[in-house]
Order: C-alpha cells, then sequence, then structure tokens
C-alpha cells in the first residue's frame, strides 16, 4: 500500500507537470519566488488518528517530498472546543503568512466562510464540504458514485446467488451518491442481480454511523434473505457489518480506506475489497497546482481519473475478476460508461 | 477537625501572608514543571513563556478569553455548589448539554419573538438542568445512591437523550453539520464592546456570570440557607443536631447545583453559535471541577482560575504555530491544579506546625522559667 501510494502520487504529479506544460499561459506565468509555506488544521483525531486525518497527513508528507522547499505548520482541534476556536485557528495560519491552508474536514467550513474573506490573497482547501465558497477557496470533494459503480460491479461479479445488499449510515444527500453509484454498476453487469437497500437511521441523524448493532442486525436480514455480497457506507456501523458476514460466511465490502487492513483482525478475511477515497492524493494534487500556479476555485471533483477514488486488492480475493475491473474503470474514466451522481 | 478535603475544597482559610504565599508557590512550581516538560521535549521554556505573554496581552486574545473564561466560570460555580456541601456533582456536563440542546430546539422554533425569546432559552435551560440534576439528588435521598455515579451514569443518558431530540425533532442539516434550527436574529444576546483595540465583543453573558459570582458569595456567606449548606458540608451529624434537614439541603443543592448548570451553554447559545449542533462545545462541566479545585470554591478565586484555563487553552493555536503540540497546553492545566492544591496543602501543614510549635512554646514558657531562677 506505501509503494502503491508513492506511485500513485508519483503519477499524479507528472500529470499535473505534463498538464501545467501544455498551457501556455501557466508556463509564461512567473514562477513562483518563495517556498510554500502551508498551513494545515486538522479535526479532532489529528496526525494518527489512523483514518480521515491520516490520510490528508499523507498527501502533504508526499508533497514535502515532492516539492522542494515547501514548510508545512499543522494545528489540531482540541475535542469539545468552542467553535471560534476554529476560527481563530485558521486566522492565526493565515495571519502569520501561511498559504496555502488546507482544512481536513467539514466542521471548518464556518470558519473558512469567516475567515478567507478577510484574506483575500491567501488560498484555502476544504476536504469534503462543498457548501463553503469564495473566489480564494478550492473544495476538494470525491466521485464517490464511479468508485461505487465497481463496487456494484465487484459484488455483481462476485455473488453466486445473485443477490447483493447495500447498507447505508443515513440516506442523507452525501450517502446516497454512493448507493446510486453502486446500484448503476451492479445493473451494468449483471441487470437480473437483486439489491437490497438498508438505510441505519433517518437523513438528519448521524448517529447511524455509530451504531455497529444496528447494522450488524441489517446487515444478518440481508444474508439470511440470500445476499452474499453486501457494500457498507456506514462509518464506525461498517464493523457491524463485517461482523454479520463473517458469521455467514458470506462477503462485505469495506469504503473509504482499505478496511481489510484497517478492520478488526478477526474480520478482514470477509473483505471483498474497499472502496478508496484517497484524500491523500487530492491534497497532494492541490499542493502541486498552488505550487505551479493551476489552482482553481470552486469545487474540484477527485475522480477515478484523478486517482481520487479506487479500489483495493488486499486479500487477493478479487485477483480474477482484477482485469474487468481495470476495464470498467478505464472505460468510466474515458467516458464510455456513464455513472450518474444520482 | 480540619481534614485533607477540608483544606482542598476551601473550607478551611488561610490569614495573613500565608493567603499570598500559598498561590504564589503555587505559580512558581507550575512554571518550573512545565518548563522541565518543555525541555524534555526539545522545546525553548523561555521562547513558549513569552510567546504566551505576547499572546495574552492582545486586545483581540483578551476578548476571546474572556468569551471562554465566561462559560468556564458558570461551570465552576455549578460545580462549587455541590462541593461546598460534600456533593460531587459530576453531572454538571450532562446537565449542561441536556439544558441547551432543549433550550436551543425551543428557541429555534421562535414561539415568542426578541428578547422573550432569550428569556424563555434561559429559563427553559436553568429549569431543565435544575431537572435533571434533581433525579441525583432524589436518588442519593431516597435510594442512597451516591450522587457521584448517578451523575456520571447520567451524563451519558443525557448524551444519548440530546443526540436524539437533535436528530428526531430540533435537527436542521446545513451542509454536514446537524443542528437545531437556529435563533432568529432578534434573540441574540448583544455582545459588549469591553476591550478596546478589538472588533471582537465580548460576549453579553459576561455580566449575568458576575452577578451569580456575587450571589453566589451573598447566598453561601449572608444567608440561613447558605450556613446551612456549609454547616452540612463541615459536618453532617453536627447539622442535625441543630435542626437541619439533611435530606431537603442534599436535594436543594442539587437542584441549584444543576440550575446554574443550565446555563453554561448559554453564552455559547445566544451569543455565538445560535444552534445546537455537532460544534457546541463539550466537557465544560468537566473542566468546571478543574475550575472550581484551582479556585477553591472562592467566587474570585474561580474567576482566576477560569480566566487562566481560558487563556491557556486559547493559545494552543499559538504554541502550536511554534511548532509545540497542543498536549502541552493539557500538561500545563493538570500542574497547575496540582500545584495550587500541593501548595496550599503544604501552606496548611506548615501553619498547623507553627501553631503546634508556638503552643508547645507557651506551654513549655512559664516552666523554663523557674528553672532559670532555680540555676541562677
Amino acid at each position: 500500500m506505501r509503494a502503491f501510494r508513492t506511485v500513485m502520487a508519483g503519477a499524479v504529479a507528472v500529470a499535473v507537470t505534463a498538464a501545467a506544460g501544455c498551457g501556455g499561459e501557466v508556463s509564461t506565468a512567473t514562477p513562483r519566488t518563495r517556498p510554500l509555506q502551508v498551513g494545515l488544521v486538522y479535526d479532532i483525531g489529528g496526525r494518527g488518528d489512523q483514518s480521515y486525518n491520516d490520510a490528508a497527513a499523507a498527501g502533504v508528507d508526499e508533497a514535502k517530498r515532492n516539492l522542494k522547499g515547501m514548510r508545512v505548520r499543522e494545528v489540531e482541534a482540541a475535542p469539545g472546543e468552542p467553535a471560534a476556536r476554529k476560527v481563530e485557528r485558521v486566522r492565526a495560519l493565515a495571519q502569520a503568512g501561511y498559504d496555502p491552508i488546507i482544512a481536513v474536514g467539514y466542521s471548518y467550513a464556518p470558519a473558512l466562510a469567516r475567515i478567507a474573506p478577510r484574506f483575500p490573497k491567501t488560498r484555502f482547501a476544504i476536504v469534503d464540504e462543498p457548501t463553503v465558497s469564495g473566489p480564494n477557496i478550492t473544495n476538494l470533494l470525491f466521485a464517490s458514485e464511479e468508485g461505487s459503480f465497481l463496487m456494484g460491479a465487484v459484488a455483481a461479479m462476485k455473488s453466486r446467488t445473485g443477490d447483493v445488499g447495500f447498507v447505508g449510515g443515513n440516506p442523507s444527500p452525501l450517502v446516497r451518491k454512493f448507493e446510486v453509484g453502486y446500484v448503476q454498476g451492479v445493473k451494468h453487469v449483471n441487470p437480473r442481480v437483486r439489491i437490497r437497500i438498508a438505510y441505519l437511521t433517518g437523513p438528519h441523524d448521524l448517529s447511524g454511523f455509530d451504531r455497529p448493532d444496528k447494522a450488524e442486525k441489517a446487515a444478518r436480514r440481508m444474508y439470511r434473505a440470500g445476499a452474499d455480497v453486501v457494500y457498507q457506507v456506514a462509518g464506525a456501523s461498517g464493523a457491524g457489518v463485517f461482523r454479520a458476514a463473517k458469521d455467514a460466511g458470506a462477503w462485505a465490502i469495506g469504503v473509504d480506506y482499505d478496511q481489510a487492513k484497517s478492520a478488526d483482525p478477526a474480520v478482514r478475511g470477509v473483505i471483498l475489497t474497499s472502496m478508496i477515497k484517497r484524500i491523500d492524493v487530492a491534497v497532494y494534487d492541490y499542493l502541486a497546482s498552488v505550487a505551479d500556479r493551476t489552482v482553481t476555485s470552486g469545487p474540484v471533483v477527485y475522480d477515478l481519473r484523478r486517482g481520487g477514488v479506487d479500489y483495493s486488492l488486499t486479500g487477493g480475493h478479487i485477483d480474477d475478476i482484477q482485469p474487468r475491473l481495470e476495464q470498467l474503470k478505464q472505460e468510466i474514466i474515458h467516458s464510455r460508461v456513464k455513472v450518474s451522481p444520482g | 477537625m480540619n481534614g485533607f478535603l477540608d483544606r482542598v475544597l476551601g473550607r478551611v482559610k488561610l490569614g495573613g501572608w500565608l493567603a499570598v504565599v500559598a498561590p504564589l508557590i503555587a505559580v512558581v512550581f507550575a512554571v518550573l514543571i512545565t518548563s522541565v516538560v518543555l525541555l524534555a521535549a526539545g522545546k525553548d521554556p523561555v521562547l513558549a513563556f513569552t510567546t504566551l505573554a505576547d499572546y495574552g496581552t492582545q486586545p483581540r486574545s483578551m476578548a476571546m478569553i474572556l468569551n471562554t473564561g465566561v462559560m468556564y466560570y458558570i461551570s465552576a460555580l455549578a460545580v462549587a455548589v455541590g462541593f461546598r456541601m460534600n456533593l460531587f456533582n459530576i453531572g454538571v456536563d450532562g446537565q449542561y448539554r441536556l439544558a441547551a440542546v432543549i433550550a436551543a430546539g425551543l428557541g429555534g422554533a421562535a414561539v415568542v419573538p426578541g428578547v422573550l425569546n432569550i428569556v424563555l432559552v434561559i429559563v427553559v435551560a436553568v429549569v431543565v438542568g435544575a431537572l435533571w440534576a434533581a433525579i441525583a439528588g432524589l436518588l442519593r435521598v431516597y435510594r442512597g445512591v451516591s450522587e457521584v455515579i448517578s451523575t456520571i451514569m447520567l451524563n451519558a443518558i443525557a448524551t444519548g437523550l440530546g443526540s436524539w431530540l437533535v436528530s428526531e425533532h430540533f435537527g436542521v442539516l446545513t451542509g454536514n453539520d446537524l443542528g437545531t434550527r437556529p435563533i432568529p436574529d432578534d434573540a441574540h444576546m448583544p455582545g459588549i464592546p469591553l476591550i478596546a483595540g478589538t472588533p471582537v465583543l465580548v460576549n453579553g453573558f459576561i455580566v449575568v456570570a458576575v452577578l451569580l459570582g456575587i450571589a453566589y458569595w451573598v447566598v453561601l456567606n449572608r444567608t440561613r440557607f447558605g450556613f446551612e449548606l456549609r454547616a452540612t458540608g463541615k459536618s453532617e451529624s453536627a447539622a442535625v443536631a441543630s435542626g437541619v434537614s439533611v435530606k431537603k439541603m442534599i436535594v436543594v443543592t442539587m437542584v441549584m447545583s444543576g440550575a446554574v448548570a443550565g446555563l453554561i451553554g448559554m453564552p455559547e447559545l445566544l451569543g455565538a453559535s445560535y444552534k445546537y449542533s455537532n460544534n457546541f462545545p463539550a466537557g465544560l462541566g468537566f473542566t468546571g471541577i478543574a475550575i472550581a479545585l484551582l479556585g477553591r470554591n472562592n467566587p474570585v478565586g474561580m474567576a482566576v482560575g477560569a480566566l487562566l484555563w481560558s487563556f491557556l487553552d486559547n493559545s494552543s493555536n499559538q504554541l502550536q504555530l511554534l511548532d509545540i503540540s497542543k498536549e502541552i497546553v493539557q500538561i500545563m492545566q493538570g500542574v497547575v491544579v496540582l500545584s495550587v492544591i500541593i501548595a496550599y496543602e503544604l501552606v496548611h501543614r506548615y501553619r498547623i506546625v507553627a501553631e503546634q510549635r508556638r503552643v508547645s512554646r507557651e506551654l513549655a514558657a512559664p516552666q523554663e522559667a523557674p528553672k532559670a531562677e532555680a540555676a541562677a
């Protein structure tokens, strides 16, 4: 994975440099004389959380290796702090001259909305949050429907019963994109496969992402009814789906990270593959674009083409179908197969 | 009888110069320990402390420190009310969060306009906090359940109840953030331009906090209820002998503690966030316990403690810019609390020993005199 990530990031770097070389106006622009002074604000957990924040940190570390002279200052949040302290954190970095400033997580949206207009020459980026916008704000978003399409294809190819499932934390627009992509992927491979869909809570309830017991119950019901592959998009609840899969002797599909490596060792064997969200790639790509002044404001969607979403091969369970999957991935990248975001 | 607990909770007063020496020792001790930790981490303590001093003297930071300090102070008062009677209300945390959720839900619904809405929100918060704390008081009186255990459990229940209320009844989704409907503009607590040189306003609840501090002192020291509360805290059996209903006192004190706790979230709710969401400050009840210990349940001491705590919390961003990890702030806070407890205990012991020496000298003096005469 480590090597894979490095290769990936390197590939992105090459792609970005190549793209920069093509643009006439970019090559005539005066090169940035001052090396980047990057400010990075984390949400609770910070570097070392083995999840969200660490993924962003990996992207920054990669950039540090490849972008000459780049310096990084990382500032973490304290649990339960008032929102005003997030605003102050972003302000302190901007005031100290850090540029660009990357906010990891949606809880920084109000802080960026307040501070970005006051520092119009500073670049800001926020991961996973589309609602805050401005001429100096870049939203790093992910085409989760494309990655989920591939998960649907895997499920349809691997299912022996012709019956698959989807467990979502809650039916918010964010999670619906996963479901929509998954269903399209399944139908693309085999329109006759039956798809069972369950959401753990109502649309405005985040507790669905922290209820492994509910997820286990929902997944058990699916496996008992004949499903043999279930895709979970339910955060910490996903552990329940993995447990149910282990008991049923069936497959489950992970999300966000390579869960065959990060989940409880006892259930790793049932994880067929995972839909990986490459926050590291998005962060790296953003920094590279700031460095060569190709950065754009507004949403930048990290999709299959940019390597922002991907699938994992850990465990070797999908080695047999990998050529077909890779072909499908190329078809999506070249728009021969269209995936609707829902 | 002066037990350790009595001394820790500030029920035994230090007189004269000793009252000045104890906090001084604590500060010197805390600075020393923190410097050692910083040196061990390979950081420059002088740079760290000058940065802290620099940060703390800017007008903008002062306003921020006051704003956080207001919440910390109210929380410390809520805890201290119980402490003075040997009631350990660990449940201040749950009480203020549940109070804030329900008050935010009602305030967001805007059933009444303007200032009336502010009053409604505050009253609801106070009542919810009081009722939630009353459960623990009643359990203690009628079932003998230790309030330490019951309030910790009630914290967990308040968390569950709060998130259920937000998700099922009050919640609206903004982007990825789930929170209550924002309280309309006409029901916002106005800020005060208290500090010159910064556009940052000081939260209007600073007035409420000061009034609460005064009320705390007056009620405890100048009313019969306060006397009975302190008497019960010092010796339950003595209080019973002098006709105090301890059961009533327990319930009333828990209710008062909870009522004050209900106010903790109000500066944030009515003066900053205007809604209860995932971003609402959490854990303030536990901060209050530390500050009550730090301020030795004294209204002025707790104010100093709250400001110190808030100063350290707020300076975490600046320290991180120096590549000093944010955990240093937590270490400093912990060291300060321990330093205060240890310094006061040392000074108390010094006083006791000094007193014993003085007494034994006085007792010994008349016997020595005739001996001297005999020798002569």
